[in-house]
């Protein structure tokens, strides 16, 4: 059968693999060439060694970023997950609506990213004048825990969601058994429960982890990296120093930027991979 | 059940009905917004209701729909959304049963870059991609389905390898001693086997493509095509005020049909992002 299968390999590869070409393959390769050029289009790149890699780590806003983002990272991994198992454990109970709930909370994951820090951006300005505190755009702080509200209002009901089928995926028979053993609710839940979900927590973790890293359009539509450069993420940092500065060095620098950020998120990628896999096997 | 249970469920009941109601609230604000007239939407005033003088009815909407082109920007990214999503799963299903099928180095090493792929962040091949899509005249609506089937391959594929995994082998295997080539297997056999993962493969492709701001941003002439988050973004961007009363209308229609198709299609779209989770 894989003989006669051989066979039509150009009608079963070429229409993808022509497309992975050039929506991926090429301008990845391309653009690790050019991380080591200086450029402003394709074409005029001249070769300069690692000239922009040392540029872009001592770039300050580039350093500040790095660290804003894995502040970022951590604060709305906790926060997201909590909540997430939070609202999972409440409408896995038999109460009335929590159907309706599940609706409710899975309901802002659709929308897209611009359209989403928009409407926080007017709420929170909204609240920040009621308060009479300067606006988003004049104060970082504001800024960050913005952010966090935005991804936990959007990321919450896509982490409930796997969160109820990790949680139904457990043997009635397990939790019925520690109660007749007299454990009490937190009993159960740290006991049997919490040990049974841990494949859902580790897929949710690493979601939330490169979500947070590779976040972009919610950062650009909420503050902007205002201000001054003061609550941007490695993404948006990334895309400013291509499209928003002037100068020929600086397309080189965001894309050692760019192959830097690459690495990071491959290497978190990587930890996952392993963890997983360790899980599997202990199962 | 308890009576201490019984009880106890009541008061969650009460409780999550209305944090459900805060956590609508953001949605509601931009309705009650975009039906108030421009001069009466401000930072400090987002909250209120509009009051008989400053209520607009429809004229935002209109405004939105007639001068703003909101319904152009509407018409392209559902018919990007709709072609790519539609290329994605007729060649990556395509790709994924020859590789998983075929067992050799080459599917082998074209599986790990489908994963890999899956992995790079977009700010990585951002330029060159946008660069090549102009060389190569990709840079039109009509024909962005390709760079998203290139870009898109990695999750279709991954997805798609890892349910072909689990089927056996023998049907396939009958219907070509039965005299069919591999095509006719494919599309009788296989794709049926398939519809549940094209199902959620489509819906997590389809989310993606849909809220897509940077790649059509880069690609896309703006004068010429805008998908409705870049019409969003536009509004903000380019003037030098902006248009709050026409830009909530705009918001409000960008999320309209999304909870529309949601409310119809829930069950799927939940069963999509599970399989998504439990795979990638």
């Amino acid at each position: 059968m894989e003989k006669a299968i051989k066979k039509y390999w150009p009608i079963f590869l070429l229409p993808t693999l022509f497309a992975f070409l050039i929506g991926f393959i090429i301008p990845f390769i391309q653009g690790v060439y050019l991380s080591f050029c200086q450029f402003t289009t394709v074409r005029d790149a001249a070769f300069i060694g690692l000239s922009n890699f040392k540029r872009a780590i001592g770039d300050t806003t580039f350093s500040h970023a790095f660290w804003y983002n894995c502040a970022f990272v951590i604060v709305s991994t906790i926060a997201i997950n909590l909540g997430g198992l939070a609202v999972a454990l409440v409408v896995t109970r038999s109460i009335k609506g929590r159907n309706a709930f599940r609706t409710v909370f899975f309901m802002p994951n659709l929308i897209g990213g611009i359209v989403l820090g928009y409407i926080w951006q007017i709420l929170l300005n909204c609240v920040l004048t009621i308060l009479e505190r300067p606006l988003l755009a004049l104060d970082a702080t504001a800024g960050f825990w913005g952010l966090v509200i935005l991804m936990c209002w959007q990321q919450i009901g896509y982490m409930m969601i796997i969160y109820i089928a990790g949680l139904q995926s457990i043997p009635d028979s397990l939790v019925e058994a520690s109660e007749i053993d007299g454990a009490s609710h937190w009993q159960t839940f740290i006991k049997v429960k919490l040990p049974m979900l841990m494949p859902s927590i580790t897929i949710c973790l690493f979601l939330t982890i490169t979500n947070s890293f590779k976040l972009f359009d919610q950062n650009m539509a909420l503050t902007a990296g205002q201000p001054a450069h003061q609550s941007e993420l490695l993404a948006y940092n990334i895309y400013y120093t291509f499209y928003g500065r002037s100068g020929p060095q600086w397309r080189g620098i965001g894309q050692a930027k760019a192959v830097i950020f690459c690495l990071i998120v491959v290497a978190i990628s990587l930890i996952q991979l392993r963890a997983t896999r360790r899980k599997e096997v202990q199962q | 059940m308890t009576r201490e249970s019984q009880s106890y469920n009541r008061l969650w009941s009460i409780v999550m009905t209305i944090i459900s109601v805060l956590y609508m609230y953001p949605i509601f604000m931009v309705l009650i917004n975009s039906l108030k007239q421009e001069s009466a939407i401000s930072t400090g005033t987002a909250f209120e209701l509009p009051t008989e003088e400053t209520f607009a009815g429809l004229a935002n909407y209109e405004n939105a729909i007639s001068t703003q082109g909101f319904l152009s920007s509407l018409f392209f990214t559902t018919f990007i959304t709709v072609t790519s999503v539609i290329a994605i799963l007729l060649f990556c299903s395509m790709f994924a049963w020859y590789i998983t099928r075929v067992n050799t180095k080459v599917t082998r090493a074209l599986y790990l870059l489908c994963a890999f792929s899956m992995v790079v962040p977009f700010q990585m091949v951002m330029f060159t991609l946008s660069s090549m899509a102009d060389s190569l005249n990709l840079n039109t609506p009509w024909v962005l389905w390709i760079i998203y089937l290139g870009f898109g391959a990695g999750l279709a594929v991954f997805m798609f390898c890892g349910f072909m995994r689990s089927v056996p082998i023998d049907i396939e295997e009958a219907s070509m001693i039965d005299g069919c080539n591999p095509l006719q297997t494919y599309f009788h056999i296989v794709v049926p086997l398939l519809r549940p993962t094209m199902v959620s493969v489509a819906i997590l492709e389809a989310m993606w493509i849909w809220n897509d701001y940077l790649l059509p941003t880069l690609i896309l002439d703006i004068n010429k095509y805008r998908t409705i988050s870049m019409l969003i973004q536009f509004f903000r961007g380019s003037y030098g005020r902006v248009e709050m009363g026409p830009m909530m209308a705009c918001i409000m229609l960008a999320i309209l049909p999304i909870i529309i198709i949601y409310l119809i299609g829930q069950k799927y779209i939940i069963k999509g992002v599970v399989a998504g989770a439990v795979k990638g």
